[in-house]
């Protein structure tokens, strides 16, 4: 859809506020509606619409396939590795009270590192399914190419 | 007022749910679906269950859709017509009565009432969850560390264990994915990078045999 230029224009313009809403409801989720999910969600939101608009190549230059397969583990550690944290430091497994000096701040600090875990994970997870689903045409075309004979052009 | 909107907001989705039903162009069953996730997501703001109604707004109208477009370009845009053995209304028929047997159990005089301050859930539950969310997050009471958003430490800290088995769901989705679809030749890792740049050295003609140089990889 590059060739719309107001769609192109409009998109570029979104895509950073989009990303700044995704942190806004990832890091005001204690305090408002929202939380990891739904920010992993709109953050994957802003690329997915970058890669509708500009092409699935430019957006996986702006996001590496490989940067997001890895922030999929990544965000799950998070998640667990806080829990183990708060075992080392003599609470129970994802007991954050024993996360700081006293236990409101360590609830407070549990609850932010483990929803960006949740946000980390999912946003990798939707942008990864949208890429490989969107770059699955291009693969099984050029797999379709790749077995027909020499000159077996003109089937197609 | 709240009733109406409710039983607007219902008949929408009634209406919707049949569309899709009927509808045989996959193209305007995914809209319509994104449009059912938007209804349901505004009656769940009319139940005061706004980070449900965000999710269900992101989530079902946002991203479902988008994934379902993309399922969409691999697929036809039509759904072939096929013959129901019980014909196109005994399934129908089926589910209607379903319906109306689970509206019957909501009849009982003994089930609270849509809407009920007396509900068990309310009486006995929901205050001790609340008392619980602010001695977890501020023993102090009201203090800079209280969290104000009772959804959000019941679901990262009361339930924490919950909710990691929930992230573990979805990077479950993930990986299945990418082992499904995703082995090597869908253009990360360094196969695709070969492949692109094959692509822009030599134009269409280099695709065939930049294929095989990606499934090798």
């Amino acid at each position: 859809m590059i060739e719309h230029v107001v769609l192109r224009v409009i998109a570029r313009l979104l895509a950073p506020f989009i990303v700044l809403f995704a942190l806004y409801v990832q890091f005001h989720g204690d305090f408002g509606p929202g939380g990891g999910f739904q920010a992993g969600v709109i953050f994957a939101s802003a690329f997915i619409l970058f890669a509708l608009i500009y092409g699935i190549e430019h957006a996986r230059q702006i996001a590496p396939p490989a940067v997001a397969r890895a922030a999929i583990g990544l965000g799950v550690l998070l998640y667990a590795g806080t829990g183990v944290a708060g075992m080392l430091l003599g609470g129970k497994y994802l007991d954050y009270s024993v996360l700081a000096h006293d236990a409101g701040h360590g609830q407070h600090y549990g609850i932010l590192i483990v929803e960006f875990g949740v946000g980390v994970t999912v946003a990798a997870v939707m942008i990864t399914v949208f890429f490989t689903f969107a770059g699955r045409r291009g693969v099984l075309e050029e797999r379709e190419e790749a077995v027909l004979p020499p000159d077996g052009d003109e089937e197609r | 007022m709240i009733t109406v909107t409710n039983l607007a907001l219902l008949a929408f989705m009634a209406i919707t749910a049949w569309a899709i039903a009927r509808t045989l162009n996959l193209f305007v069953a995914t809209m319509l679906a994104g449009i059912y996730s938007l209804l349901i997501a505004t009656v769940f703001v009319l139940l005061d269950a706004v980070d449900v109604a965000f999710t269900e707004a992101a989530v079902g109208a946002g991203i479902t859709t988008v994934l379902f477009l993309g399922a969409l370009l691999l697929t036809d845009r039509h759904a072939k017509p096929h013959k129901h053995r019980f014909g196109t209304y005994g399934p129908m028929l089926l589910v209607v009565l379903l319906g109306a047997a689970l509206v019957y159990t909501t009849l009982d005089p003994l089930m609270p009432h849509f809407g009920d301050a007396g509900a068990p859930a309310q009486g006995r539950l929901a205050p001790e969850f609340l008392a619980d969310s602010v001695r977890q997050v501020g023993r102090d009471g009201p203090t800079a560390t209280h969290i104000p958003n009772v959804v959000t430490t019941t679901l990262a800290s009361y339930r924490g264990f919950d909710t990691l088995g929930e992230v573990v769901v979805i990077f479950t989705a993930g990986v299945g994915v990418l082992a499904l679809l995703g082995g090597g030749a869908i253009g990360a890792g360094a196969g695709g990078r070969r492949r692109r740049s094959a692509r822009k050295d030599g134009g269409t003609v280099s695709g065939r045999g930049s294929t095989t140089d990606g499934a090798d990889a």
